[in-house]
């Protein structure tokens, strides 16, 4: 894009600028438009499974103006604040939240190479990101000077501080299966057919997949791990005191953060962007087919991703409106004595896995072509010395044996160090997508 | 010309030839880790409150933090990267047991608090001969 | 007219700008600023609040200088985590809304000189270093992530660190280091049997009824002892209305 409007001749700098505007004016617009969206069917799944029917008027017959109508009555609602509140904290707090959920948009591609930032720790930096709206909630709990927004605070401070260890656990296992943690290079060493996603890669994927999933679904705070605004005990939990405008930032942000922790888990575990079927490589839009074909694969792409992660914001909502919730000590013991110590066992069994059948369940001991740990591996490939393909083929043949990585590296000239960063990750898609 | 746009131009001037146009050194890395860490030990010998005096804590190791990490990172310096991956590795530790620290003094804090209804640490002087 | 001859002059200069020194002073800006206002407030939850604004701007510092990996670190270790335990402390402890506990002025000017000499110091000590105020010559692009993990476990990838050995040692020792801390903390804060009322019970039935108190609800420890009941609330919470 950028490169584009350099050759349009712009200068640069307005070049980068007028990308980057775009790329927060599109993620602003997902999130908002997907909440919108979101709240809608979620109130047309929750009507749905009590038996009801929903909202049937506002815009034609399924409603589906409904959000908008609502975000209008909140945009006009009267501004509270709480007296004894302290004013800035609980000003800043729902926009400390919804900058969190955005912010870590920022590093999710939404296709190959479609992405606002490609990360070189992508997963790391959307997790970490993700973990700092509970900041929001805090501030917001304890600014508004009321037990019920206190308690709501504490429990989702105890709750996703806890959390965070099974979910930084089970996001581990794709990233050793990748071997980086760029975003972009899991999502395309799944490409291919649906046998080619990590969640089909051995059974402990297919596990952890579950795992991370509960760990995901109580980090973003939704039924049944929805302590923080238990609305039968906690009146509405750390939100109690807010309406308006500002109460409407949290839910983007509630929102905003499914989408975002389902599409990661499409990413990491269901193949991203690569569908079941690798459609279009089956119908020639494959990248050397030119512009335009270049263009429609990663719509569909987009497409995909976009199908999966709905897919799991629906099994959220459906999650939530058929469990009961459950107690904070039930939410503890479901994390540390269940989700903890099962991804630990998943991750170490993946290992071993890995290290007996590297191809994964359907392709058995046949390692892919082409496995490339990263760039700097990657220079040391293009490297037409004996010893450094040598080098490059004990390090690809067997684990990443020691004495074979150090030989690679150090037949490597110093200045081959400098890598190129994502290079190869396409041209794995390509043997991957083989059936 | 008008006033006005002469006053803007030496805005973009400013902007121009200003310190934004000059390149990023390990100084100035330096400069801010030393500032983060003086803010630090201030923050330690004022705060009375234990947790103030823990949050001092974590500004000094994150100034130390820092200048580890500008030593190390290619981008800063003339011949090379200094510590290379050392300093990063050092950070790295650093906010592990940044984190260790953290929890250990939050659970004395606690404890404190609990047998003296308090986190003033001036308080703390039952051992005081 | 004016406006057009404007633009024309400020368009060069804005592309005469260094982007890179620019991110790296708002950055810096901000993290130096908040550190220093951890220093200038006096309510315990908003220094917490410039300590996350602080830190997350050093983050930035970070990703900045080509270290992703210690950014993210810093992200999701610091400020994810020890930070959130650092505010549920003060949750814990908060006497009164919005706690803040004075320091004599004696005390505050003392530390003031303490510091500034301190940072006349330091900064002489950096400023006289001329390697350091040399700018890098050429564009570098390193990813740093994989040779770090690597060097975790033993096998130096980098240029750099050519003959050296790498931090397996160290790393197995920080792991212990945190499997101790983690029992430690746990036996430190757990909850204990008492016999007699404790200060904060007594204080808690002599107080008005609507004032907040955080700290008469949970005074147990993290999430045990007499929290358990107030934290818990009723179990029948099934399912629920919008």
């Amino acid at each position: 894009m950028a490169a584009l409007l350099i050759q349009l001749g712009l200068p640069d700098w307005l070049a980068w600028a007028i990308t980057a505007g775009i790329a927060a004016a599109l993620i602003l617009n997902v999130i908002a438009v997907g909440a919108l969206v979101f709240i809608w069917a979620e109130r047309k799944i929750a009507a749905r499974i009590q038996d009801r029917l929903g909202p049937t008027r506002t815009g034609g017959r399924f409603g589906w103006l409904q959000s908008l109508a609502d975000g209008i009555k909140l945009l006009a609602k009267e501004d509270l604040m709480p007296e004894g509140a302290d004013g800035l904290l609980f000003r800043l707090a729902p926009y400390v939240s919804f900058c969190a959920s955005f912010c870590a948009f920022l590093a999710l591609p939404f296709a190959f190479d479609v992405v606002a930032q490609r990360l070189n720790v992508g997963v790391f930096f959307v997790i970490a990101v993700l973990g700092l709206e509970v900041f929001g909630v805090i501030l917001a709990g304890y600014a508004s000077a009321s037990k019920w927004s206190l308690f709501g605070a504490m429990r989702e401070a105890a709750q996703v501080v806890s959390y965070e260890v099974p979910l930084g656990m089970c996001v581990v296992v794709p990233v050793m299966l990748a071997g980086s943690m760029d975003l972009v290079t899991i999502g395309e060493k799944q490409s291919g057919w649906a046998t080619n996603w990590y969640l089909f890669h051995d059974p402990f994927t297919f596990v952890v997949f579950w795992v991370y999933f509960t760990c995901a679904v109580a980090s973003v705070n939704r039924a049944p791990f929805d302590l923080a605004e238990a609305e039968s005990e906690l009146v509405a939990g750390f939100h109690t005191e807010y309406s308006g405008l500002r109460w409407s930032f949290f839910f983007m942000a509630e929102y905003g953060s499914m989408f975002l922790v389902s599409a990661l888990a499409a990413i990491l575990f269901l193949g991203g962007w690569n569908g079941p079927i690798p459609l279009a490589t089956l119908i020639g839009l494959s990248d050397g087919a030119g512009e335009t074909a270049h263009y429609l694969a990663r719509l569909l792409g987009c497409v995909n991703l976009l199908g999966k992660a709905t897919l799991g914001v629906l099994v959220m909502m459906w999650v939530r409106w058929t469990l009961p919730r459950l107690r904070i000590d039930q939410v503890m013991t479901t994390c540390l004595k269940y989700c903890t110590p099962i991804a630990a066992v998943m991750f170490a069994g993946a290992m071993l896995w890995t290290l007996a059948f590297p191809g994964g369940l359907f392709h058995g001991g046949r390692r892919p072509a082409g496995e490339v740990r990263e760039g700097w591996l990657s220079a040391v490939d293009a490297q037409p010395s004996l010893v450094a393909r040598s080098a490059a083929v004990v390090a690809a043949a067997g684990v990443a044996d020691r004495a074979g990585l150090r030989s690679t590296v150090s037949a490597a000239p110093a200045a081959d160090g400098v890598a190129v960063e994502g290079v190869g990750a396409r041209e794995d898609g390509g043997a991957w997508g083989a059936p | 010309m008008s006033g006005g746009s002469w006053g803007a131009g030496g805005v973009a001037a400013l902007i121009a030839f200003g310190p934004f146009s000059e390149p990023v050194t390990v100084s100035h890395y330096m400069v801010v880790g030393a500032v983060m860490f003086v803010a630090g030990i201030v923050c330690m010998a004022v705060k009375r409150n234990a947790l103030g005096v823990l949050m001092g804590i974590e500004l000094v190791l994150n100034g130390a933090n820092v200048n580890f990490v500008a030593l190390s990172s290619p981008y800063l310096q003339a011949n090379g990267p200094g510590l290379g991956l050392d300093g990063q590795a050092m950070a790295l530790f650093v906010i592990l047991l940044a984190a260790a620290e953290a929890a250990v003094a939050l659970a004395i804090t606690l404890n404190f608090y609990n047998n003296h209804a308090t986190v003033d640490v001036d308080r703390a002087e039952d051992l005081k001969g | 007219m004016t406006g057009h001859s404007l633009l024309g002059a400020a368009l060069p200069m804005v592309a005469a700008i260094n982007w890179h020194s620019l991110f790296f002073l708002l950055f810096a800006s901000l993290a130096c600023g908040f550190a220093l206002a951890v220093v200038f407030t006096t309510n315990v939850v908003r220094m917490a609040l410039h300590l996350v604004l602080s830190l997350a701007a050093t983050a930035g510092l970070f990703f900045l200088a080509n270290a992703e990996f210690i950014g993210a670190m810093q992200l999701m270790i610091y400020v994810g985590g020890t930070l959130v335990l650092l505010v549920f402390g003060v949750m814990l402890t908060a006497q009164q809304p919005f706690v803040s506990i004075r320091t004599s002025a004696r005390d505050q000017v003392l530390a003031g000189v303490a510091g500034a000499a301190t940072l006349a110091v330091l900064l002489v000590a950096v400023l006289s270093v001329g390697r350091w105020g040399l700018p890098a010559s050429g564009e570098v692009d390193a990813p740093t992530a994989t040779p770090l993990g690597m060097a975790l476990l033993g096998v130096r990838v980098d240029a750099a660190g050519g003959g050296h050995s790498g931090f397996l040692l160290p790393f197995e020792i920080v792991s212990v280091h945190l499997l101790v801390v983690l029992v430690g903390a746990a036996y430190l804060a757990r909850a204990k049997r008492r016999r007699t009322p404790r200060p904060v019970d007594v204080l808690a039935s002599a107080d008005p009824p609507l004032a907040p108190r955080p700290a008469v609800a949970v005074p147990g420890g993290v999430t045990r002892g007499a929290s358990r009941s107030a934290l818990v609330g009723s179990g029948d919470a099934a399912g629920g209305g919008a």
